[in-house]
């Protein structure tokens, strides 16, 4: 009886439809929790590029939105580097801009959030401009946010994150120390093009003298060409906002 | 009447102690004598990623003890009515659900742990201590037993998992659970007095010495020889 075909559907249909409902019970239930933390990370993401790591995990998760409320602003740019506020009718704002969805579009069709870290409570203090970065590492996405000082081309801090990438070897860009060696590097040469900053083959040299260039991951090379490909088209796609910011400040100088 | 009187012997005979000599062995074997990990060497893949601190490891511990306990408790409590030919899909699945509701609820509480752990939690799934529990035991024995059964080799998992992080944790970044020892105990030698980490700790490599180690000496002790 226990051997018949008939048992066996009748089991393993039953089976599949109870473990069915179970998983699709949990995740309705932590789903608003799922996203909550989902929402928190991302801050923390955001303000990991310009603070470090350790103070932001001495944080409860109030007090990093609290610390995000004030002291990040944000904006939606084009291609073009102009302010957008709709598009197909519905507002659009920097926290809600999806990169990954915008990342399957063409380069010219997608939002580009802008998030402005400024002084506690005061808008107009800006200390860096933070761009988010997306792209494809070695198995999975990796995507990741840049800040940029005010001067639009030291590298004020870096946040990488990942997918699939492989434990212990391009799993480590989320690693303090490998973010760690992108501060202070610059991305425009003295011509004033765009290099970016690339990370090298190898690991343990020394590249404190050379503005564009970081240390590599042993074992992840691949990884770190996908970090590279990402943080040249990114910057590539803000550069028209990076100009207008670069001349606005030109001409506050000049006053 | 008759049918009472038997009924009624046969009640008498599980009447077990709750942890009786038999039910302790259960559980106190596979912590040493019959290990997963150091005597089966199964589960090795997480014992070797998870292990570089103290705190996600505890976490893919106590996720391990929750899988393996609940897996057996089920596989035990319908082992009459899974279709031998079957299941291995069915114990298949009801891991799998298991570990998702794991990996879920991780990612709902403790979505810092969920990204550390990444693809580790998903992976109990073929973790073979947990497959081997529901073949080996779960299949032919009761429930409460299953339970007791999975809960030892759990456990046997988890010290060794815990004690490979200890000292990797401890020599790879000088800390043990986060603080720093080797500070605190550079601090009482003087200024000038620096206890160095090893970086080898922090890398796979650095699990396989530790594991080795703590194999050398457990089989030195029980005179273990592989067959």
């Amino acid at each position: 009886m226990q051997q018949s075909n008939a048992y066996i559907i009748t089991f393993s249909v039953i089976l599949t439809v109870i473990l069915g409902l179970l998983l699709s019970g949990t995740s309705q239930v932590l789903g608003p929790l799922q996203r909550e933390a989902e929402a928190l990370d991302k801050k923390k993401q955001i303000l990991g590029a310009v603070i470090s790591g350790d103070e932001i995990s001495a944080m409860s998760p109030e007090e990093v939105n609290a610390f995000y409320t004030s002291h990040i602003a944000a904006t939606v740019v084009d291609i073009n580097g102009q302010e957008v506020t709709e598009k197909d009718g519905a507002a659009v704002t920097a926290e809600n801009v999806d990169i990954a969805k915008n990342y399957k579009m063409p380069a010219e069709d997608r939002l580009y959030p802008v998030f402005i870290y400024h002084a506690e409570g005061n808008p107009d203090a800006v200390e860096s401009y933070i761009l988010p970065l997306y792209g494809a590492g070695l198995w999975d996405a990796i995507w990741g946010y840049i800040a940029l000082d005010t001067d639009m081309n030291t590298v004020g801090g870096i946040t990488l994150a990942h997918a699939g990438e492989t434990p212990g070897l391009g799993a480590r860009i989320t690693e303090a120390g490998v973010q760690q060696r992108y501060v202070g590097k610059e991305i425009f040469d003295e011509s004033g093009a765009l290099v970016a900053v690339e990370m090298q083959k190898g690991e343990g040299k020394d590249y404190s003298s050379d503005p564009h260039k970081v240390d590599g991951m042993s074992g992840a090379t691949i990884t770190g060409n996908g970090v590279n490909a990402m943080l040249k088209a990114y910057l590539g796609h803000y550069s028209a906002f990076i100009e207008s910011k670069k001349s606005s400040q030109a001409v506050a100088a000049a006053f | 009447m008759s049918t009472e009187t038997v009924e009624k012997a046969i009640e008498k005979k599980p009447a077990e102690a709750l942890f009786s000599k038999r039910r302790k062995k259960l559980i106190t074997d596979p912590l040493v004598d019959d290990n997963p990990i150091t005597i089966q060497v199964l589960g090795i893949c997480s014992a070797l990623a998870v292990t570089t601190q103290m705190k996600p490891t505890l976490v893919m511990a106590i996720s391990v003890i929750f899988v393996i306990v609940m897996s057996n408790l089920v596989i035990s409590i319908m082992r009459n009515t899974i279709p031998t030919r079957v299941r291995i899909i069915v114990q298949l699945a009801v891991v799998a659900t298991l570990v998702t509701l794991v990996s879920e609820v991780l990612r709902a509480f403790a979505y810092d742990m969920y990204k550390e752990l990444s693809v580790f939690v998903g992976l109990i799934i073929t973790n073979c201590i947990v497959m081997g529990r529901l073949e080996a035991f779960a299949l032919g024995n009761k429930p409460y037993d299953s339970v007791l059964d999975g809960f030892g080799s759990a456990l046997g998992y988890s010290w060794i998992i815990l004690t490979v992080a200890f000292f990797r944790e401890l020599w790879g970044s000088g800390s043990v659970f986060g603080i720093q020892v080797f500070e605190y105990i550079s601090g009482i030698f003087g200024p000038d007095f620096k206890l160095a980490t090893n970086g080898l700790m922090v890398s796979p490599v650095g699990a396989f010495i530790i594991l080795g180690l703590i194999i050398w000496v457990q089989r030195t002790k029980t005179g273990y020889v592989e067959h």
